[in-house]
């Protein structure tokens, strides 16, 4: 069941297009932002909402890559894995990351405190290499630096 | 027309058309995935490139995509260039990177687009040397089988089900290489042309479900072109067949009829054939003194024998003929009863029903259109009939119909129709005008302009004063509500204002006053200068052809029996237990002496016969049905059927002959009976034609019903016998049960599938089709017995019903429709059981909140003595005053007729 | 006037100008100019003039494609604005200046450029990672609706306009016009064929101008200011200034506001302050992940999109990426094929198909386990993921690079293959 304050988002999205299916894809991410994932329930309640059958809403939620149908842990790390934190060194950083938690790519910590995630570029190319945890964007990173960054986030 | 250059040949094209469609239409090979005739281009697969010169000079050229790219005049491509040519199989290659090549356990192997193309592009040596991806599959129901691991994603099947025949629930999801086509979750397809996905999916990710039970490579299939038996339409079919056993059902395209596609009662209803119930046998019921029955199997001469005696002179026989049996047999009922003895086997009502929508077309000036033309209207009002559900492929052109007035957005900024995302992003959801007028919900509300849910009766009044809002000349009911009005007035300025206004109704209400309306519709807009056309849905696959031979009623049948003025009842491939109440069929059978029974499946009527002749099934006979156009076709036997079993009509002239009524030599073919058919009666002159006689030669050659590869001729038999078997006969079409035989250009009628050398799958159609899309070469098949009288001005049909009054006690039963269920043969087919609804009461909330009942809760239905308990399902839709029954249900059987039910609530004990 | 008229009001390490001191700075003039009595056709015909061309990469004349659109009473409405704010292509970081330094500046332009088309509603398709940005783009619209430079009768003019910030869930492919149409529309954001254009039919069917954050931003500039002090600007007849950035193994890796035609080396060696110490430059991909490698031979190549264009490259979005001597080129080239293999929406079958395959034979040569067949397959990719042969360009913007970087490094690869092993490892 979407709350009260899901639906109210949601329609206020749905008044600002020519029709109420364009806001599929930020209804997606109010329930994200609730719930930090989207399950299956959630589908059906936003195409419920948005006159579309959980096919529409699924065919358009898992074409893209910030809408997690899977869920996440408490934090989300997406590393920028694209050509300037590449060429600045983030595969140290991933190995720090992977070396810490012991988990891969598209994992969560068994505490369920972080989920890895990789993602494109960043557009902060020229402080690489980047991540962001949450909405935060950390920059200019080194192993040694992204431990003290993490303290931040329980 | 214009000329285009291909390899610097010049081609007249047809304007209007992309270079792909006009390569293919030329008949030339140019290998192809995401476009589809029916669907058209979106430039998504990439197979169709060609190179593209500026001028005669230009030596370079670029590479394009023929699907994408207007065959505008003079403009200059090569198919064969190099370039062109490695870069199709560069596109083959990557489809292959995850294709499994599993094509010897694959469904479509022997009929795949994908296996044709690769063969085409010359691709063969795959470098790919990495993992494929992997996917897992769905179960979709009883109907398609699903392998995403075959996928070449050409999103032809998206944009099938969802864009042309509006299914909501397939889609495709994720994306780059991992795009997934199928349901957010397991379960079966909702759309009731879900089975044309198996032919329209390049390879086997969808294929048919039912085959999959008792599989057979294409061109191990005896087939042969039938005619669908599932509803009025006439949708042209070609079944196959292997060891006698019907094998499946696909399309064959009738550029005038179905089109493409078939809905899935026509395609999944077939089992029924197959059924071990099937009535195969000779059968005698012997009732002794003491009323005791033992039931034995018969000689085939004995029982002629023993039937000629009872048929001797002196006895009165009757015939009850049938609207699901063929024009052949209801007129060799005739012949051997004679005129005055037969029965349409249709109800009073019904035959009046059928003949009134006969007389309307004949009369004009109004023309009934064909199926293929109902998708070209631009205004269309739907008066009673749940379309969907009664006549499925008028829906899915209905769904092409209402694209057609908004298309002139797209046209307005010079958007090609093929071109066919830019023309959906063009028109965006805008719709043409098409009301709805139902007794309740239909699933086609979803794309109507607006819909008026009433009784029928008043369903009627909507339409004369829709007639009335046309010419004021046209008469209306007494005291039409403003909202009726209004509404009237919007529909008839939409079809006023429409190029190609249709008006749609039938016989589903039972309600002659609805039929009337209709015509005074459309008889008022063809007045004031508009070619409105209407079109009639028909209840069974030969109701046109039965109402067009006459007779007059079961009814008067009945009551002749009950007179005691008949001695033997013979009755054509009827189960009068559908049509007439009960005790009136059980007075039918106490007062006969003697009662036969021609039928191919088991039914309450052949449970009560003395003699059971077996009828062939559809695929096992040869003859002709007329469609709700008024269209006579051919359907031709595919396979000889095993025992006794022949056409009903061949028994008929059995016992003519037996009888001695006529020669040996009088109708020993189809071809003869059906020339008596033209000389007796008037109104079927022309049936004939439909197909060539079967003396019909092409190159002195017969036409083959088994493909060149058609394998193990001796070998199927080898627990038999090892020799060959002497070639079957067939004395009534040009049709051959070999694979030997002509193979070239024939008349469509008789083209028992489309093959062309290189061209196994379903695609092969453009070798056969004058255009894309088109008529098929030399005409498609069948003729039209109904055309209107020229000139003709009609005077209006009286006035219209009183408004429909609600009873006190009693509820006027509205018959509610079901794809799966309502129709008797296709319902007994096990594929479609799973689908098939239970037995239900459908109650307005203000008659449920009266019978204080809710949904689930249990009502009795009574109805002249007998009864009925079922569930209630509570429908606002629903008109109060009304009982919503699921239509030819086994459970409900003669319910559904219009008639006052009494329901009562069943307390819970 | 000012030379650096894009990022004037930008302060490095300060939250932007708010309304009032954007309006002190001058900010909002064009606005009272274009609808204080110019006609839309009036104010396109001024960025007709100015030479315009967008920076969203492919360097289309604004003006000329403002004028596609069917302007005047009997034009199909509502007609529509989209700023495209999705800077996903790796490597680019320009457009995020602008919209976190001076968000005003694009609310402004967005008005003017609307009222050139006779827009109703604009929006913004802002990426979805740029969370800054899109907090003070809200604040900067709900700053200018509440002044009155957005609704209804803007400025007293009868003309209005609504503008609404859309956040992307995430897709490169979302840059492409077509495809950030369709999902603005709410759809998979795969990309529409081309015509119609979106001036004709865009977004909803309806005429509809996309531009890029930079190219909308000049605009108020430009109105205010001429045509004329618009070409002036540049060091080449493309016009105008240009954000350049450049991103590696540099000593400052930053992101400059220079005149147009700028050279390599200024950029590399004065802004950048040259390479790192101890590493070398090999190659240079001057605008973002689709353009082809430019090497030490080009330092002087005048950077505008008529100049690179001859030197076998693309400007693109002018933010260059620096491959140095102690990087694997392989590996450089395989990240950036991985991003597109990703990205790929799976529309047609060279992209999506080819690709994956692609992105797998480069992890194989990084991995030690490529053939000498490789090279020759990779080639082939090149060929037939060329422009024209997919249904977009993203897939031809991928082979840009790959293509370049075997020609350039192709004694690189091979050694990997040689060797079995990267050297660089
Ligand atoms: C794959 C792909 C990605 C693109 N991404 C962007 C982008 O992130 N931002 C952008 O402004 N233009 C992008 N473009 C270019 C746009 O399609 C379009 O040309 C541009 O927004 C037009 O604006 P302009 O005329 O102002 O440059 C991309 C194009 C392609 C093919
Ligand atoms: S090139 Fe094709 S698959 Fe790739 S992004 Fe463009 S349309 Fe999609
Ligand atoms: S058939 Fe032309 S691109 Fe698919």
């Amino acid at each position: 069941m979407l709350t009260d304050e899901m639906k109210h988002e949601i329609e206020a999205e749905a008044g600002l297009y020519e029709q109420r299916q364009a806001a599929a894809i930020e209804a997606l991410k109010i329930v994200q932002r609730h719930r930090g994932w989207v399950d299956d329930a959630s589908v059906g309640d936003i195409a419920a909402v948005l006159n579309m059958t959980p096919d529409e809403v699924d065919s358009v939620a898992t074409f893209y890559n910030l809408i997690y149908r899977r869920p996440v842990g408490r934090h989300v790390i997406r590393v920028c894995s694209s050509v300037s934190c590449y060429v600045m060194g983030y595969a140290s950083l991933r190995e720090h990351l992977r070396a810490r938690w012991g988990i891969a790519l598209g994992e969560t910590t068994k505490d369920g405190r972080f989920t890895l995630i990789p993602n494109q570029c960043l557009g902060a190319c020229d402080h690489a290499p980047t991540l962001m945890i949450d909405d935060d964007l950390h920059h200019d990173l080194t192993p040694e630096s992204i431990d003290a960054i993490l303290e931040k986030y329980e | 027309m214009a000329t285009i250059y291909i390899d610097d040949k010049p081609y007249e094209v047809k304007d209007g058309q992309n270079l792909l469609q006009a390569c293919l239409s030329l008949g030339l090979n140019l290998s192809y995935f995401c476009w589809h005739p029916a669907l058209g281009s979106v430039g998504a697969c990439r197979q169709c490139a060609v190179k593209q010169f500026k001028d005669e000079n230009d030596k370079q050229g670029r590479l394009v995509m023929s699907c994408m790219t207007p065959a505008s005049a003079n403009i200059r491509i090569s198919i064969g260039d190099a370039e062109a040519k490695e870069f199709r199989q560069d596109v083959i290659e990557h489809l292959m990177t995850n294709h499994p090549h599993d094509c010897p356990v694959c469904d479509e192997g022997g009929e795949c687009h994908l296996q044709d193309m690769t063969v085409m592009s010359g691709h063969h040596d795959r470098e790919y040397r990495f993992k494929k991806r992997t996917h897992i599959n769905q179960d979709l129901g009883p109907f398609i089988n699903h392998e995403m691991n075959r996928c070449i994603q050409c999103y032809r099947c998206v944009r099938y089900y969802r864009d042309y025949a509006g299914g909501r629930d397939f889609n495709v999801f994720a994306s780059h290489d991992n795009v997934y086509f199928g349901r957010h979750e397991p379960g079966t397809l909702e759309s009731e042309f879900s089975g044309n996905l198996v032919e329209v999916c390049p390879t086997g990710v969808f294929t048919d479900k039912t085959q999959k039970k008792h599989y057979t490579r294409r061109w191990d299939l005896q087939v042969a072109p039938s005619i669908c038996v599932h509803c009025g339409l006439g949708c042209n079919t070609t079944p196959g067949e292997r060891y006698g056993q019907l094998r499946r059902i696909r399309n064959r395209y009738n550029g005038e009829v179905n089109g493409y596609f078939l809905c899935d009662r026509g395609r999944y209803g077939y089992e029924f054939v197959n059924s071990a119930q099937r009535v195969k046998q000779v059968v005698y019921r012997r009732r002794d003194d003491a009323g005791v029955e033992t039931v034995e199997k018969a000689v085939k001469g004995d029982v002629l024998r023993y039937l000629a005696r009872l048929l001797a002179d002196g006895a009165t026989a009757i015939g009850i003929g049938s609207p699901r049996a063929s024009v052949e047999t209801n007129f060799a009922l005739r012949a051997l009863v004679g005129p005055e003895n037969y029965f349409t086997g249709m109800t009073a009502l019904e035959t009046r029903l059928v003949s009134s929508m006969i007389e309307i077309l004949k009369t004009g000036p109004a023309r009934t259109p064909s199926l293929d033309e109902i998708g070209d209207a631009d205004a269309v009002l739907v008066l009673g009939e749940d379309v969907t559900n009664v006549a499925p492929m008028m829906a899915l052109r209905l769904r092409q119909s209402v694209r057609n007035e908004p298309m002139a957005v797209a046209h307005k900024i010079g958007i090609p129709d093929w071109n066919d995302a830019a023309v959906r992003g063009a028109v965006q959801t805008k719709k043409g005008p098409l009301f709805i007028a139902t007794p309740a919900a239909t699933k086609l509300d979803e794309i109507a302009t607006s819909t008026y849910n009433a009784a029928p009766d008043n369903l009627a009044r909507l339409g004369y004063a829709v007639a009335n809002a046309i010419d004021p000349e046209a008469p209306t009911g007494d005291r039409v509500s403003a909202e009726v009005r209004q509404l009237a007035e919007t529909i008839a300025t939409a079809l006023k204002g429409a190029k190609k206004p249709l008006v749609i109704a039938g016989a589903s209400c039972a309600n002659e006053c609805i039929i009337q309306a209709a015509a005074n519709i459309v008889w008022a807009l063809c007045k004031t200068e508009h070619a409105a056309a209407l079109s009639f849905t028909a209840p069974e696959c030969n109701s046109v052809g039965a109402a067009l031979l006459g007779g007059r009623s079961l009814d008067e049948a009945i009551q002749t029996v009950r007179d005691g003025r008949a001695d033997v009842v013979i009755i054509a491939e009827n189960d009068l237990y559908r049509r007439a109440k009960r005790a009136d069929v059980d007075a039918l059978f106490e007062h006969a002496k003697h009662v036969v029974v021609i039928d191919h499946s088991p039914t309450a009527t052949t449970a009560k016969a003395e003699v059971t002749l077996p009828a062939a099934a559809f695929p096992e006979g040869d003859g002709t049905f007329v469609n709700n156009e008024g269209r006579a076709q051919r359907f031709i036997q595919v396979y000889v059927p095993e025992g006794d079993v022949q056409e009903s009509w061949r028994w008929l002239r059995a016992l003519r002959v037996a009888t001695g009524k006529a020669d040996v030599a009088e109708w020993a073919t189809l071809d003869l009976a059906l020339a008596s058919v033209e000389e007796a009666v008037p109104a079927l002159s022309g049936v004939r034609n439909c197909a060539p006689p079967p003396a019909f030669r092409a190159l002195g050659q017969k036409v083959p019903r088994q493909a060149h590869r058609y394998s193990g001729r001796t070998a199927m038999r080898a627990n038999i016998n090892v020799s060959e078997p002497k070639i079957q006969e067939d004395p009534d079409s040009p049709l051959t049960f070999s694979m030997e035989g002509y193979r070239g250009e024939l008349p469509a009628s008789l083209l028992p599938s489309f093959w062309a050398p290189g061209w196994n799958s379903a695609q092969a159609l453009t070798r056969f089709q004058e255009e894309i899309g088109g008529p098929l070469r030399g005409g498609d098949p069948g003729v039209r017995l109904i055309e209107p009288a020229a000139g003709s001005a009609p005077a209006y049909f009286g006035d219209a019903p009183k408004v429909f009054a609600v009873r006190k006690n009693d509820r006027l039963a509205v018959s509610l429709y079901h794809i799966f269920g309502s129709e008797e043969l296709s319902a007994l087919s096990p594929p479609l059981a799973e689908r098939i609804p239970a037995l239900y009461a459908a109650l307005s909330p203000s008659d449920a909140e009266a019978l204080e009942v809710a949904n689930g809760d249990t009502v009795e239905l009574r109805l002249n003595g007998a009864a009925w308990r079922a569930p209630v399902s509570v429908r606002p839709d629903l008109p109060r005053g009304t009982v919503g029954v699921p239509a030819g249900l086994a459970a409900a059987e003669f319910l559904s007729a219009p008639a006052w039910i009494s329901v009562e609530k069943v307390s819970a004990t | 006037m000012t030379d650096r008229p894009l990022t004037k009001n930008i302060r490095p390490g300060q939250p932007p100008l708010d309304l009032k001191g954007y309006e002190k700075a001058g900010g909002y003039a064009a606005v009272r100019k274009a609808l204080g009595g110019m006609a839309p056709k009036d104010v396109t015909q001024v960025i007709k003039d100015s030479n315009l061309r967008g920076r969203g990469g492919a360097g289309f004349p604004t003006g000329v494609k403002w004028s596609l659109v069917p302007i005047g009473p009997d034009a199909p409405r509502p007609k529509y604005l989209v700023v495209n704010a999705d800077e996903m292509e790796p490597g680019t970081f320009k457009d995020r200046l602008l919209l976190e330094g001076d968000p005003h500046q694009l609310v402004e332009a967005v008005i003017v450029a609307a009222y050139a088309i006779e827009a109703e509603t604009a929006y913004i398709f802002l990426r979805g990672e740029y969370i800054l940005a899109a907090k003070l783009l809200m604040q900067a619209i709900a700053e200018a609706r509440a002044a009155g430079y957005l609704g209804n009768n803007i400025l007293g003019s009868g003309y209005n306009l609504d503008l609404h910030l859309h956040t992307s869930a995430g897709r490169y492919i979302c840059g492409e016009e077509t495809a950030l149409l369709n999902s603005l529309e709410g759809k998979r954001a795969t990309p529409r064929a081309k015509p119609p254009f979106p001036q004709i039919s865009g977004l909803w069917g309806k005429p509809t101008i996309v531009n890029n954050v930079e190219t909308l931003s000049n605009i108020p500039h430009i109105l205010v200011n001429g045509p004329e002090w618009f070409k002036g600007l540049s060091h080449t007849p493309n016009g105008g200034t240009k954000l350049y950035g450049v991103s590696g193994k540099v000593k400052r890796p930053g992101v400059w506001e220079l005149p147009m035609g700028t050279t390599v080396r200024e950029l590399l060696e004065e802004h950048a302050g040259g390479m790192r110490d101890g590493l070398k430059l090999r190659g240079i991909i001057p605008g973002g992940a689709s353009t082809d490698f430019l090497g030490e031979e080009h330092l002087d190549l005048q950077l505008d999109f008529d100049t690179v264009g001859k030197a076998g490259s693309r400007m693109g979005t002018g933010t260059m990426i620096i491959l140095d001597d102690q990087t694997c080129p392989v590996g450089f080239v395989h990240s950036l094929i991985q991003f597109f293999a990703h990205e790929s929406c799976g529309w047609c079958t060279p992209c999506r198909e080819g690709l994956p395959w692609t992105e797998k034979i480069l992890a194989a040569l990084e991995a030690g386990q490529g053939e000498m067949a490789d090279l020759d397959r990779l080639g082939k990719q090149v060929k037939f993921m060329a422009p024209g042969m997919t249904f977009c360009p993203l897939a031809p913007g991928a082979m840009s690079p790959l293509g370049s970087g075997i020609k350039r490094f192709r004694e690189d690869f091979e050694r990997h293959i040689r060797e079995k092993r990267c050297p660089w490892r």
